[in-house]
């Protein structure tokens, strides 16, 4: 199977008779859904045990664990077991959540790649970012779909919950989302709630500089998923992901593939030269800011709120 | 050689975690073997001298240590720094001695520092080097290709971004894989772009192989050197030094975790990062305390819709506890400029109880002479409200980001 991550790596998604090829019936709509049997890599810890035990709870097929040296044992009524292939292999789980510590996570992320885990979910903030360049390299030649690390996960509500999201402000519906940030992803999920759209399922990209699946990933499955009718799109500043993603929404939009868009970035009043708070979200020589990341999305025709607490609206206005 | 935009644009994206200083640089880079010249850092007006007479001359480069660029073309505050630079050439050990007695203790002010500038609190006094060539070179991690990638240019000593701008043919990048590593020909490429000859290709082979080497076993973000140079006996030599490193990877990296000089860092930002607290003070009037990064930055954005700016960022993270919103509190009030504060809370791991608890807390302690708007929103909202409630503190109750952006500047600005 090609890999459908492929759209997403350094010059740029791949031609539409290319993307043909994906076989998406084999997967599932965006990434998960109820039938996507789960493991949690670092099981045992506090934040393994705490957000396992959230999803479970929320209806996930979490199926196991792995927790190196403790395979065996039973955790949180889940069997532990000591690799992620053993884990795999007997469980016929098709993804991962890591909640592994920093010093530890990007081996976890290659275990995981090494196993043929088809999603792997990286929770941990704080990986090294030459672990990341090294990670990134061996998903060039995987079939894997990396989501994060330093993101709070990605959930299919009332299906899946993989991360460390709030299940209870998500309602099934028609927006798919898509957010470098957590917290700011949960206002666009509340907001899109509460005007009445609900979500497809919504996808936390994360903070760091080099992660494992980029906009233009998700913006690629949302426009191929049917659940996903509309799509809302957080961005911040740093880099060059939202400008990528606006290109990408006009080329396919050509190719008459287009769904509504809405969108917001933060980080219009932050100080240049200054990282806020996430790894990647800084303004540098006059690059990465905030004014040519909502003009390359305006000129895309994504309808971007000026403020954060206009989210829902700015969906509607897409919609029309 | 190609790239022009888009090397300027990589090289743009970098930020930059832990900043050392050019001393501590080209002690790096000396046990690297990497060429750079003999120097003595002094810290002591009265150690001026002996370090001065360590060096051989007949030059002796004295300069100013501080995290910001622009030394050479700065100036100094106080009439008796002199009216040179922070980067002076002496042509004995004695005017040496005097140059590092007159910059010490001063204030340096550069494009970079802004016009407070900054004290200069050591001197590097440095062998003079004869120059027949400079040019520029840099490593860096590419977001771009998620590689390492280097950056050279024919024109040394000068801004890279303005180079970029102008003349981008001038400016060489490619990236490492990182499957393979460091090879020859990636050294030789940059020697026949930057017209190297003879022996100095080799040189040149060698010394990139070094400074890959270091910028991977060291976890940086950023090596610049700038200028590199061809000396007038044509060897190659690193005149300049600049290293930022990834704070995350500073666990695996103790003696450079060391060399952070925290005389260079806001005090309010240091004492946050004591308690693990990310914060950045900013020049307006209403201090902020939010969870996450992206949702404390689009509070600032909203506070500045509705006609006000704000004091400062801060994240409290994911996993904050009672003593640690405690802290934060404390931080922001310590700032005079704020007049109000916004507590907006988006509890997914963090639980709205533990934030509205460490506020109660804060406020019992530390006081509350400003506005105080809160909103709680998300994991165990209820509880979090109830603590407010019956705390019996004077704190303005939000029901959403909006409302609580609006309440909080109107009691501000009224």
């Amino acid at each position: 199977m090609r890999s459908r991550r492929r759209a997403g790596i350094p010059g740029g998604p791949l031609p539409q008779e290319e993307r043909a090829g994906f076989e998406w019936d084999s997967v599932v709509a965006v990434l998960i859904d109820r039938n996507t049997k789960v493991i949690c890599q670092g099981l045992t810890g506090s934040q393994g045990t705490f957000h396992s035990q959230q999803a479970i709870d929320y209806g996930t097929k979490m199926v196991g664990g792995v927790t190196p040296g403790k395979g065996g044992q039973e955790h949180i009524g889940l069997p532990v077991f000591d690799s992620v292939h053993e884990a795999r292999a007997a469980t016929g789980a098709n993804a991962t959540a890591i909640y592994v510590p920093p010093p530890f996570a990007a081996d976890g992320i290659l275990e995981a790649v090494d196993a043929g885990m088809e999603v792997i979910v990286a929770i941990t903030e704080g990986i090294p970012v030459l672990d990341m360049l090294r990670v990134k390299r061996a998903l060039e030649d995987s079939t894997s779909v990396l989501v994060g690390p330093n993101c709070p996960g990605v959930i299919t509500p009332e299906e899946c919950k993989i991360g460390i999201m709030p299940g209870h402000i998500h309602k099934k519906g028609s927006v798919g989302v898509v957010s470098r940030s957590g917290t700011l992803t949960y206002e666009a999920v509340k907001q899109t709630t509460d005007v009445g759209l609900g979500q497809s399922t919504c996808v936390g990209i994360g903070g760091d500089p080099i992660k494992g699946t980029e906009h233009v990933d998700v913006l690629e499955w949302f426009l191929a998923d049917e659940e996903t009718r509309s799509i809302m799109m957080i961005g911040e500043i740093g880099g060059s992901a939202e400008e990528d993603a606006a290109q990408f929404l006009k080329d396919e939009a050509k190719r008459g593939r287009a769904k509504p868009v809405a969108g917001f970035i933060a980080g219009r009043t932050a100080p240049p030269g200054r990282r806020m708070g996430h790894a990647g979200a800084i303004v540098a020589g006059g690059k990465g800011g905030a004014d040519d990341k909502i003009e390359a999305m305006r000129s895309a025709g994504i309808v971007v709120a000026d403020s954060p607490s206009g989210l829902g609206e700015a969906m509607l206005e897409a919609i029309g | 050689m190609s790239l022009g935009k888009a090397a300027s644009k990589k090289y743009h994206d970098q930020g930059v975690a832990l900043n050392i200083h050019e001393y501590q640089a080209k002690a790096l880079l000396r046990d690297a073997g990497a060429p750079v010249s003999d120097g003595r850092v002094v810290l002591k007006a009265e150690d001026a001298k002996t370090a001065a007479g360590a060096l051989d001359g007949p030059a002796w480069v004295v300069k100013a240590q501080i995290h910001a660029g622009g030394r050479g073309k700065g100036s100094f505050k106080e009439p008796d720094a002199g009216e040179k630079g922070g980067v002076r050439i002496t042509g004995s050990a004695q005017a040496a001695a005097e140059e590092t007695r007159r910059m010490l203790g001063r204030t340096l002010v550069t494009k970079q520092t802004g016009p407070a500038g900054k004290q200069v609190n050591r001197i590097y006094i440095e062998d003079g080097s004869t120059i027949d060539r400079e040019m520029y070179l840099a490593l860096l991690v590419d977001r771009g290709t998620s590689r390492v990638s280097f950056v050279a240019s024919t024109e040394g000593g000068m801004d890279i971004e303005e180079v970029a701008e102008a003349t981008p043919e001038r400016i060489l990048s490619f990236s490492v894989d990182p499957a393979t590593g460091y090879q020859a020909f990636h050294g030789r490429r940059i020697a026949f772009a930057l017209g190297l000859e003879g022996p100095q290709v080799k040189q040149c082979v060698k010394l990139m192989g070094q400074l890959h080497d270091l910028f991977v076993s060291r976890d940086m973000e950023m090596l610049e050197i700038n200028p590199l140079i061809v000396t007038r006996g044509g060897d190659l030599k690193c005149l300049d030094a600049k290293m930022g490193f990834d704070s995350n990877a500073l666990y695996r990296q103790a003696d450079i975790a060391e060399l952070r000089d925290t005389t260079e860092e806001d005090p309010k930002e240091l004492e946050a990062s004591r308690h693990d607290l990310n914060y950045i003070a900013l020049d307006g009037e209403i201090g902020c305390m939010v969870n996450g990064a992206g949702l404390a930055m689009a509070t600032m954005d909203i506070i500045k819709l509705y006609g006000a700016e704000p004091a400062n960022f801060l994240d409290v993270g994911g996993g904050a506890t009672k003593e640690k919103v405690t802290e934060a509190f404390k931080i922001i009030t310590s700032d005079p400029n704020v007049k109000g504060i916004l507590v907006n809370i988006f509890g997914g791991i963090m639980r709205c109880d533990i934030i509205a608890e460490g506020v109660v807390a804060a406020v019992r302690e530390v006081g509350l002479k400003v506005p105080l708007v809160v909103r709680l929103e998300g994991t165990n909202v209820e509880d979090g409200k109830q603590i407010i409630d019956s705390s019996g503190l004077d704190v303005i109750a939000a029901d959403n980001l909006k409302d609580g952006a609006e309440k909080i500047v109107k009691a501000v600005k009224g």
